[in-house]
């Protein structure tokens, strides 16, 4: 039987570091429950030190062996059992997040402490524990090869991400992440109720297998339109965005990195992954379209929004809302190159880049901003002075991050947006070029106020309300530089994300 | 029609009624009642499916059978969740409407 | 069967009305309860759908615990109803959601007739390999073998929501008693049921989880049954929630899991492969496995339905 996924169904060598890799997080999880307090911050920075040992173990694993890194879970085959499998895409999100989490868990170090003469203190306890449990989840999202799995993984980055919304606890953040939960669970149950659907038409839940066995038919139309507009509501693409920065704004500036940066990408990693390996020859280009259309839509809402913004966080925040956007652009791409029989990598490869710098520089803005609100005592864009002379370096890291959001040179951004365009042109959808290019000229208009508002002299006599340790502009600067920097991907002798993915599944296979 | 067809319509009855009470009921507490039903349409399908699979011996297809009760857990950890939610925003707020500034549109697809 | 043809028929309106019902009625308590019989209703649904395991499951979780913690809540946001019912969407929204809703159902049932016939099932995979797991229930040989990283997963998804109840504690009170104190009516209809229950619950509840492994049955079900009769002993003021610092409590949450993943990893220098057993040593494995589970399901069940912390004890 002919497979679209290049990966043969046995256990690779290697395999066993995807096992490592969701639940090496997870152990870190039951371990910090009972040490709890002090414990829980301690074993969570040892943990992020070895799951990122292990992410690039795993990508080495790939780039040596050249193909999709398998593991078997009890030694079953699918459809009876459940495979793990990363291909370059997986791998790529993998040490992404484990770069991200770990910039975010050494500027959490100082805000998530224990307060001396407590034994455990709520907030810090959930931080630590909750931190590792996204981590795991996402990962499960990145290797989990088998739909049921993933509405597991799906379940548990919502119950993992939902707390981290209403740390604060007050009543808004409670509002907000009550919001986020329905919103959520209802993403979650149309995704369930599709991969239903697809059991009942062909007898498995084994994305290979059922990329290998769909058909167009309406069943699996149905189908890829439930999951899709589930993990889109979970994704926050417009207009299912309201959840978002109410959400991603209340929480503490480390919980926001986390929401902004990462727990988003899971649900869109998982429509890539369907609509690239699983539905390739099910939908339409024009519902393609439909969801670029819909990107398209956010990116010019969210950053008129945010333009509008008099509060920094909600700023940001709304910026996610438009980059969101950009996400969902790659689809008609991809789709319009595989149908001209072209390589679709670029249009694939632009998502991707795009979704990791986004992470980088998002996750760095949430912090700048945090710093910020600690450094001046609040957040008010339109009186930021003093910021340039008390935190200098978060300042450029700012800056950097929205240089990388904008997409200018060398930036990350630059690198995604400059594939997505080409792909436009070649494909003769130029609209969406137009979008980008709109959408960077809003982006650069709120970034230039921030900065020029945060570079006034500071009043006579104005001193910080509280200093911040240097290590935690540190974490912040190195994350903005990784963003900003990664447009130098370019220069990769190989095209990471391209291996272990099928070519283009033959047309007429069963 | 049969036993499995019966309630695998019973079951999308079920998930319109519950998708129904979602949208237009305001209360988070009933949003989260709506959830359960949608929840359990969908987990009825899958189970009819099940019965449509029976084979060799079995009365269904024993993994979606047990993929249910995976299911069933997790509806009920989501439920607990947001219930606890509901409750602790009635607390400091003293009111749980969903409505802060923004128009609370339910999630409607 | 025409008479079970018209069993289910009548069965199948039973659940659309009473799900209708629970939609529709003004007094959010009133639906709860509705929900509770809902849930039972399901579970006859599921005996004649030939999945007895799921029944327990749906009887005792869906109706059950589902339903004491919604019927807790809403008794507790009844002063809410009436503000909430100024909120309720005017008949344009109304007769749109009805549009949508009818829409999606039909285009789901549209599906569900178009299902294949002969329909691929795994039935057959499953029994072929059931010998090399050892236990006799294919529902318990999937959930422990074939896909036993989903059921490990479960678990902790279950403990990442009771740390998203905890989450909720006010600051004051972390590390305290979840749920408000019940004091003992010696004389109340609660205290006895909760003297007389709980053993007759607890012999049933173990039998429930023992026989899982070769008959209907198994540890979610069992453990549910047994995190009820906790709850009733501590509704009825015998007993209080542990004060969720406890190390004992801890201990016992992550035990689970822990022990799942440990037996999980020597799998692969024992069998070959995460979450494989070696031969011959299968089925004591599962039942270790299940064993160690049951504790953990327990607490984290009652505690979900607890709530989060919101009292310090005395000293």
């Amino acid at each position: 039987m002919p497979h679209s996924l290049s990966t043969p169904d046995v256990t690779t060598p290697g395999g066993l570091l995807l096992v490592l890799a969701v639940l090496v997080p997870f152990v870190g999880v039951l371990a910090g429950m009972v040490l709890g307090g002090r414990g829980a911050r301690r074993v969570a920075l040892a943990t992020l030190a070895a799951g990122l040992a292990i992410a690039i173990a795993i990508a080495d694993t790939l780039v040596r062996s050249g193909a999709a890194v398998v593991y078997l879970l009890g030694g079953w085959t699918p459809p009876l059992g459940v495979a793990l499998r990363a291909d370059g895409l997986a791998v790529i999100m993998l040490l992404a997040v484990a770069v991200v989490i770990g910039g975010i868990g050494v500027y959490a170090r100082a805000d998530f402490g224990t307060p001396p003469g407590v034994r455990e203190a709520r907030a810090p306890f959930v931080f630590w524990t909750l931190l590792l449990a996204v981590w795991g989840s996402l990962n499960l999202v990145f290797v989990s090869g088998d739909l049921f799995t993933l509405y597991v993984a799906l379940e548990l980055l919502t119950f993992a991400g939902v707390p981290l919304v209403s740390l604060g606890g007050q009543p808004e953040t409670l509002r907000s992440a009550l919001r986020y939960l329905l919103y959520a669970l209802f993403g979650s149950v149309l995704y369930l109720l599709g991969a239903v659907l697809l059991y009942g038409a062909y007898g498995t839940l084994d994305i290979g297998l059922l990329a290998a066995r769909v058909h167009p038919e309406p069943v699996t139309w149905a189908a890829a339109a439930l999951m899709t507009v589930g993990l889109l509501a979970k994704t926050a693409l417009f207009p299912l965005h309201l959840w978002l920065p109410p959400a991603h704004a209340g929480a503490p500036a480390a919980a926001s990195a986390v929401l902004s940066g990462l727990v988003i990408k899971g649900s869109w990693f998982l429509a890539v992954r369907l609509w690239l390996d699983v539905f390739v020859g099910v939908v339409t280009l024009p519902s393609a379209q439909t969801l670029a259309a819909l990107g398209a839509a956010a990116i010019l809402v969210g950053n008129i929004v945010a333009l509008r913004q008099a509060r920094l966080k909600l700023l940001i925040a709304y910026s996610t809302v438009a980059q969101i956007g950009y996400l969902f652009l790659m689809f008609p791409l991809a789709a319009g190159l595989a149908a001209a029989q072209l390589d679709d990598a670029a249009a694939v490869n632009g998502g991707l880049l795009q979704a990791i710098s986004h992470a980088t520089a998002k996750a760095a803005m949430f912090m700048a901003a945090g710093l910020v609100y600690t450094t001046l005592g609040h957040d008010r864009i339109a009186d930021l002075r003093g910021v340039a002379r008390a935190l200098p370096m978060t300042l450029v890291a700012f800056a950097l991050g929205g240089a990388s959001l904008i997409g200018l040179p060398p930036s990350g951004g630059f690198l995604a947006k400059w594939l997505l365009v080409s792909a436009a042109i070649t494909t003769a959808q130029w609209w969406w070029a137009l979008v980008m290019l709109v959408g960077g000229l809003l982006t650069s208009a709120y970034v230039f106020i921030v900065v020029v508002r945060a570079l006034a002299p500071a009043p006579e006599g104005w001193t910080p309300k509280a200093s911040v340790p240097c290590y935690q502009q540190v974490a912040v600067l190195a994350l903005a530089l990784c963003s900003f920097l990664l447009g130098l991907a370019v220069l990769c002798p190989v095209d990471v994300a391209g291996i272990g993915r099928a070519v283009v599944p033959g047309i007429g296979s069963p | 029609m049969n036993t499995p067809t019966l309630f695998g319509l019973c079951a999308v009855a079920l998930v319109g009624v519950g998708l129904y009470g979602l949208i237009v009921n305001p209360q988070p507490l009933r949003k989260i009642l709506a959830f359960n039903l949608i929840g359990s349409g969908v987990f009825l399908l899958f189970g009819a499916i099940a019965r449509r699979g029976a084979a060799v011996g079995m009365g269904g297809d024993p993994v979606p059978q047990a993929l249910l009760i995976t299911g069933i857990v997790v509806a009920f950890s989501a439920t607990a969740l947001a219930v606890a939610l509901v409750l602790r925003l009635f607390d400091e707020a003293g009111s749980v409407t969903l409505a802060p500034d923004a128009p609370a549109e339910p999630p409607d697809a | 069967m025409t008479l079970a043809l018209a069993v289910d028929i009548s069965l199948t309106l039973l659940v659309l009305a009473v799900a209708g019902w629970i939609i529709a009625v003004r007094d959010t308590f009133a639906a709860m309860i509705g929900f509770v019989a809902y849930g039972l209703l399901l579970a006859l649904v599921w005996v004649r759908l030939a999945a007895p395991d799921v029944a327990l499951t749906e009887a005792a979780i869906g109706g059950g615990l589902t339903g004491a913690l919604l019927i807790g809540a809403a008794a507790r946001l009844r002063g809410t109803e009436a503000a909430a019912r100024a909120e309720y969407p005017g008949a344009l929204t109304r007769t749109l959601a009805a549009v949508l809703a009818v829409t999606v159902a039909a285009a789901l049932a549209i599906g569900v007739l178009a299902l294949p016939d002969p329909t691929p099932t795994l039935a057959p995979a499953a029994a072929a390999n059931l010998a090399t797991t050892g236990v006799g229930n294919p529902v318990t040989a999937v959930l422990l073998a074939f896909r036993a990283m989903d059921t490990l997963l479960e678990a902790i998804v279950v403990l990442l929501a009771l740390l998203g109840v905890w989450s909720l504690a006010p600051d004051r009170a972390w590390g305290g008693c979840p749920g408000p104190r019940r004091l003992v009516d010696p004389d109340g209809v609660l205290a006895w049921l909760a003297r007389l229950l709980p053993p007759i619950g607890i012999v049933v509840g173990l039998y429930i989880f023992w026989i899982g492994a070769d008959l209907p049955g198994g540890k979610f079900q069992g453990a549910t049954i047994l995190a009820a009769m906790w709850l009733l002993v501590i509704w009825a003021g015998l007993a209080d929630t542990p004060p969720i610092s406890r190390t004992w409590l801890r201990v016992l949450l992550v035990a689970g899991p822990l022990v799942f993943i440990v037996i999980g990893f020597a799998g692969s220098i024992t069998a070959g492969a995460v979450l494989a057993y070696p031969e011959g040593h299968a089925k004591p494995l599962i039942v270790a496995i299940e064993i160690a589970l049951m504790p953990t399901l327990v607490l984290t069940l009652a505690l979900l339905v607890a709530g989060a912390p919101q009292r310090i004890p005395p000293q």
